[in-house]
């Protein structure tokens, strides 16, 4: 009897505490939140490459308040605004070439030795997406409803998605399952390219067959959080991924090089470059790491990502943020992040034109090539009166790729004596500013 | 399936040896340790490396697609 008062005593003590301590953190969350006012975040982000490559000016702001006892409403919205130039496909010659425009209508000609660039790239995006949540089932577990609508002149996309998140082990670990859907229509400038078939001299036809083609995305994803000391938190997700339709970049080509590399002559009114063809499925799966650190005052945030799917795209990333805690609530914050993957299997930087009509598959995307990207970049942060932050954040990108084909190898002739693939520079420049209304 | 048992594991593995208690959740609940404490940083640099890259996800699913990519 005398052990059982004393247990009881003791987990009396130990739930009021555990109740005080969530008292005391509901109150910093709420002081935090601001009672019922919405939470906004919003930032302006300018992104430019060298080489009057593309520039990007993406306003973005996002909103979030509590509707209710545990219930969460959030909204985003994102205005991209995409000028300059942008690779086609094709690569540098020791002689120059002349393209036709996506319209059909128009020819544009790069100099000899330069990378080919259509700079009537430009174009502006509208993303919308808002998110619910709140408890179900029981105070252990909550549900996130979301769908998001994004909307360019030639590209449309919709989706929805659902999360359910579980806490368990004295809500130390918490299990997450999340299924996301998104059906996208793309209505390119000119139409949907003929895969493989020639680009041909301007106002002589397009060999185009439709105005539009869409495709579809879902998701699965698994996830635990775990709660590993008083300074540690980890998560690990799996994701599975699959998409089927349309996964071509309408205005992607690739050079039609003879055995010896060098580039064909037109003939008639067909150019030496044909439009990319790349498989309708695409099967991904990702795993994905995340550890946040306390130290005695700074925080370190690492991850991790493999990802893998069976166009034999692999890549690692590794990403570093360390939070430096200065006076005031204010912080530093560097940024290091670490990209590389290897090349699918049907890219390659031109084609034979004994394998025009003979391959499946082929595409001279720089993006499907083997890769690294380097980012290093600073934030700092300044809280202000009213729980306001003012912070801006500058990034600097490198990315290179490998110049060696995996299909042929090193390049022969014309297209190994030119400086195909450069290396591409970036900077993004970022001011944010957070606040209660 | 392999995979999602492999998960539900290490999880188990975890959790087996996490013995923090809800009063010493201080550090743990400030906003700088969020898993995602600069949310709108990250839906950027998503967006960008999305357009620039061929691996995309890992972090949750949703999201608009894009014509960049």
């Amino acid at each position: 009897m005398q052990l059982k008062d004393k247990h009881n005593k003791t987990k009396s003590i130990r739930e009021k505490l555990a109740l005080a301590t969530c008292a005391l953190l509901q109150t910093a969350g709420s002081t935090a939140q601001a009672g019922d006012e919405w939470e906004i975040d919003s930032a302006l982000m300018i992104y430019s490459e060298n080489d009057s490559r593309v520039t990007a000016i993406e306003p973005i702001v996002s909103a979030r308040k509590e509707m209710g006892e545990d219930k969460f409403f959030g909204v985003k919205l994102v205005l991209d605004a995409l000028t300059g130039a942008t690779p086609n496909g094709a690569h540098a010659s020791g002689t120059a070439q002349t393209f036709t425009r996506p319209s059909g209508n128009g020819s544009y000609t790069v100099a000899a030795g330069e990378n080919p660039l259509d700079d009537t790239f430009h174009d502006t995006r509208v993303a919308l997406s808002a998110d619910w949540e709140q408890p179900i089932l029981d105070d252990m577990s909550r549900i996130i409803v979301g769908g998001n609508l994004s909307k360019e002149f030639d590209y449309r996309s919709l989706g929805v998605s659902a999360t359910f998140l579980r806490d368990f082990n004295n809500r130390n670990t918490t299990f997450s399952a999340a299924l996301g859907v998104n059906a996208d229509t793309i209505s390119p400038v000119g139409d949907v390219p003929t895969p493989f078939a020639n680009m041909m001299v301007a106002g002589s036809g397009t060999n185009r067959d439709k105005a539009s083609e869409s495709k579809t995305i879902t998701d699965l994803m698994f996830g635990v959080t775990q709660v590993i000391d008083r300074k540690t938190l980890m998560q690990f997700n799996l994701g599975l991924s699959s998409s089927s339709g349309y996964m071509n970049d309408p205005y992607k080509v690739l050079t039609v090089v003879d055995a010896t590399g060098t580039r064909l002559a037109p003939v008639g009114n067909d150019l030496p470059y044909v439009y990319e063809n790349r498989p309708d499925s695409r099967s991904r799966q990702t795993f994905y790491w995340k550890t946040v650190h306390h130290l005695n005052e700074d925080v370190i945030n690492l991850a991790y990502r493999y990802h893998t799917d069976d166009w034999d795209i692999n890549s690692h990333t590794i990403d570093l943020n360390y939070r430096y805690e200065l006076n005031g609530g204010a912080y530093l914050q560097p940024h290091i992040r670490y990209y590389t993957q290897s090349a699918a299997e049907f890219f390659t930087h031109n084609i034979l034109d004994t394998q025009v009509g003979v391959a499946q598959y082929a595409s001279a995307d720089y993006r499907l090539g083997e890769l690294t990207t380097t980012t290093i970049g600073l934030k700092y942060a300044l809280p202000f009166k009213g729980n306001q932050e003012l912070s801006m954040r500058a990034e600097s990108i490198v990315q290179s790729y490998s110049k060696v084909d995996s299909a042929v190898g090193t390049l022969a002739g014309d297209a190994g004596s030119q400086d195909i693939v450069p290396d591409l520079g970036a900077f993004v420049i970022q001011v944010g500013y957070s606040f209660y209304w | 399936m392999k995979q999602i048992v492999l998960l539900m594991l290490t999880a188990w593995v975890l959790a087996a040896c996490s013995t923090v208690q809800p009063w010493e959740k201080d550090l743990l609940a400030k906003p700088s340790m969020a898993l995602v404490a600069d949310k709108l940083d990250n839906a950027l640099d998503e967006h960008i490396y999305f357009s620039k890259e061929a691996s995309l996800g890992g972090q949750g699913v949703g999201g608009g697609g894009c014509g960049c990519n």
